[in-house]
């Protein structure tokens, strides 16, 4: 409101812009008002069992401990495991996507015959639910018994591999790019769409040669749309669970097990409400500073926009 | 949270239901989706028709999901639900931290609500025992089950061998490395290697029972290092990795069951409630040669099979007492048990609760398996089933409540072991330190 009164104060407009002015500002409100109660007040109730002892099954011993669940997790040489294994699954899973993706966008960026049928094709993957994608992999090929990766291996008369035990993270990698491969082309391919064809042209008659119109030209057109997709990708990956839930439960030890699958077996087998949710806290802040530095790398690529054009 | 506000809505649904209807009572019933259940579900109507003051409504989960549901339920004193499925485990548990209502008290103050002709002295001793707390019983046994081994005869017999009446472990060992045939898709045995504290934990605890070990001493000092322990889950990885089945650490009660079913392993050691399955023509290919043993003992006669139990609890939060208990006493009972036989065959009845269900001669006539499964279940004791004395009451499980995470916890060292990224002694060195700091977390051992 004193924002308003400044505004008012300087050119002197009549009383009737200042009251629609003070009415404009005060119509969200029931929205922001909704907005806090979903999304804020159960981030409350996390951050105030994340200060309790709390174990569902020993209702007796509850009590309030302070910051010791957040200290105990820090001080857990599993934490930091647990924590490496969330960023290298997610950066790994972004940069294949984007590279695959990328491949995948310039070819369906030609005109060829089927190409509405191959584009429907490479998007499925997508579009099937996580767990069913990863029952997919788990039993029709990565099965060491009856897989297919098995019988292929089997028929070159090699021993049959069991991905799942033998690199389960990348194992679990490999699952996930799969499925968000498609995410990636889509939001590049519109990027490649909206490019204009005669910069190309130009180009082209300028002598440039399709690995200079792509780093000089699509490169820089497509940024934006790469920046885009990255900070959205890495926001889901970073919380991928069914993959896990379903292929590996977060073994063999704890080599696949990310902060999502982490909180839920801190809550759901050893049942310990508190530090589960001084878990969850910690995913909080990892997810805000990513996002943080994915903004800030966006606003960057806004401003240096506006400065060229 | 947002399971929090999906049970509040719930709630708030149930009880505009029963506003609007006072006289039929709805319960609601959670359980697991296990054959059995799913069983019990499809005779609602029966029920329903029996006693037309109650209408059910089913809520059916996997069990890891149903775990977590009606814990969380239970826990916060939700009352979702007015009849939990519970196992074994929870049932004491519960029971102490007064969640559940004694079915014996319940019982006493509703007479006429209990299923005419129930008999509790029917019900197998050893259940009753895993089910009761304090000499109450808080739960009635659905399906009770053990472990056993099950082998493929025709393997055995083209390979000239002969499965003794009780075999050890040793044989088990020689038997599978004599049967496996990886290249041709054969393997000598198939296991459990599933990380969980109720998928690979349950048979190997019963093998390291049977191998002289125990979880904890009478002080709650863990004992995963003994060399007991050490014995026993070095045997139990090797005997997989060397003549066992492929993808031993994805390997749970399913995979394994598709595994033997299919006729790819020589022999299997799970739940007695698999023969079941296994004998049923839709489901196996191995009906005709399928061969049933006790559970491999080693050095030590005791603890080397399981006891289990699915059972139907009535959280105290539940405002129908009187009509859940109806419900419960129907569906354990005899005539529930003689309307599943004479409705879908004798083969599908709920097994290993009552004596009388092995006294009957239709379901002996269709379950060869049975004496085996009753000798077992009879055997099994869940407060003896180590050499050396124990604070706890389980034979594949500890009946505290923070087994749950120590036994996933300790599972995953296993996995590891099993995959050979680690050793034995490394696996079993850092799963005694997590075990530890539970139980110093949890209070029963200081520091």
């Amino acid at each position: 409101m004193a924002q308003a009164a400044t505004l008012t104060a300087a050119p002197a407009p009549p009383a009737r812009q200042a009251n629609a002015f003070a009415l404009r500002r005060f119509l969200p409100t029931p929205a922001i008002l909704f907005m806090i109660v979903v999304t804020q007040v159960p981030l409350i109730f996390t951050l105030s069992y994340s200060l309790e002892r709390w174990n569902f099954l020993r209702p007796e011993r509850r009590g309030f401990i302070g910051l010791n669940n957040y200290v105990n997790i820090i001080q857990d040489t599993d934490f930091w495991t647990i924590l490496f294994n969330t960023l290298y699954l997610t950066f790994s899973v972004v940069l294949i996507t984007l590279v695959v993706g990328m491949g995948l966008a310039l070819l369906l960026n030609r005109e060829f015959f089927g190409r509405g049928l191959i584009r429907t094709l490479l998007i499925t993957p997508f579009l099937l639910m996580p767990t069913v994608s990863a029952v997919l992999w788990k039993n029709v090929l990565f099965n060491p018994a009856f897989g297919l990766f098995a019988a292929l291996f089997a028929l070159l008369g090699l021993p049959r591999p069991d991905p799942l035990a033998q690199a389960p993270m990348l194992s679990v990698i490999i699952i996930v790019a799969w499925q968000w491969t498609p995410f990636m082309m889509l939001i590049l391919l519109a990027g490649l769409q909206s490019l204009d064809h005669e910069q190309i042209e130009a180009a082209q008659i300028d002598g440039a040669g399709p690995l200079m119109l792509f780093y000089y030209i699509v490169l820089p057109h497509l940024r934006r749309y790469i920046e885009l997709a990255v900070l959205m990708e890495t926001l889901f990956v970073l919380s991928i669970f069914g993959e896990i839930f379903v292929t590996t439960s977060g073994g063999p030890g704890i080599q696949t097990t990310n902060l999502s699958f982490g909180i839920y077996q801190e809550a759901f087998q050893r049942w310990n409400i508190g530090s589960a949710s001084a878990l969850g806290v910690y995913a909080i802040i990892l997810a805000n500073i990513v996002m943080v530095f994915f903004v800030r790398v966006l606003r960057r690529g806004q401003k240096e926009g506006i400065a060229t054009s | 949270m947002r399971k929090l506000s999906i049970l509040l809505l719930v709630v708030l649904a149930l009880s505009v239901g029963f506003a609007q209807a006072q006289d039929t009572v709805t319960l609601t019933i959670a359980t697991v989706n296990n054959p059995d259940m799913v069983v019990m579900e499809s005779f609602t109507e029966v029920f329903e028709a029996e006693h037309p003051n109650i209408d059910l409504n089913w809520v059916i989960l996997p069990e890891n999901e149903l775990r977590a549901t009606v814990t969380t339920d239970v826990a916060t004193g939700s009352s979702t639900f007015d009849i939990v499925t519970v196992g074994m485990f929870e049932a004491p548990i519960w029971a102490g931290n007064g969640w559940i209502h004694s079915i014996t008290d319940l019982a006493a103050e509703y007479p006429d609500n209990v299923q005419a002709d129930y008999g509790f002295d029917d019900l197998l001793p050893g259940v009753v025992a895993g089910l009761s707390y304090e000499g109450e019983l808080y739960a009635a046994p659905f399906y009770g089950e053990s472990s056993m081994l099950f082998y493929n005869t025709a393997l055995f017999e083209e390979a000239g061998l002969v499965m003794p009446e009780q075999p050890t472990w040793e044989q088990v060992r020689e038997f599978a490395c004599a049967l496996h045939d990886p290249d041709n898709g054969q393997y000598g045995i198939v296991l459990r290697g599933l990380p969980g504290w109720g998928e690979v934990m349950a048979p190997l605890t019963t093998v390291v029972n049977t191998f002289g070990g125990r979880w904890f001493d009478e002080n709650w000092e863990p004992q995963l290092t003994s060399p007991e322990w050490n014995e026993a889950v070095s045997f139990y990885v090797n005997l997989i990795n060397e003549c066992g089945q492929p993808g031993a650490t994805s390997t749970g009660f399913t995979e394994a069951l598709t595994l033997i079913a299919q006729g790819q392993a020589a022999m299997w050691v799970d739940a007695t409630v698999a023969a079941g399955f296994l004998s049923n023509p839709d489901e196996s290919t191995i009906t005709e040669t399928l061969g049933f043993a006790p559970a491999p003992v080693g050095p030590v006669p005791k603890g080397n099979h399981w006891l289990w139990a699915w059972s139907l609890a009535i959280p105290t939060t539940t405002t129908h007492p009187a009509e859940a208990l109806e419900f419960v006493t129907w569906a354990t009972s005899r005539d529930y048990i003689n309307l599943v036989g004479e409705t879908n065959g004798w083969q599908t009845v709920p097994p290993g609760t009552r004596i009388s269900t092995y006294e009957n001669q239709n379901y002996l006539d269709a379950a060869p398996f049975a004496p085996v499964v009753l000798g077992l279940m009879q055997a099994a004791d869940p407060t003896d089933s180590t050499r050396d004395p124990v604070p706890y009451v389980g034979v594949q499980f500890v009946g505290i409540p923070e087994f749950q995470g120590i036994g996933t916890d300790v599972s995953q060292f296993i996995a590891d072991a099993l995959a050979g990224n680690i050793t034995v002694e490394e696996a079993l060195q850092r799963a005694n330190e997590v075990a530890r700091e539970a139980v110093i977390e949890a209070g029963y051992l200081s520091e």
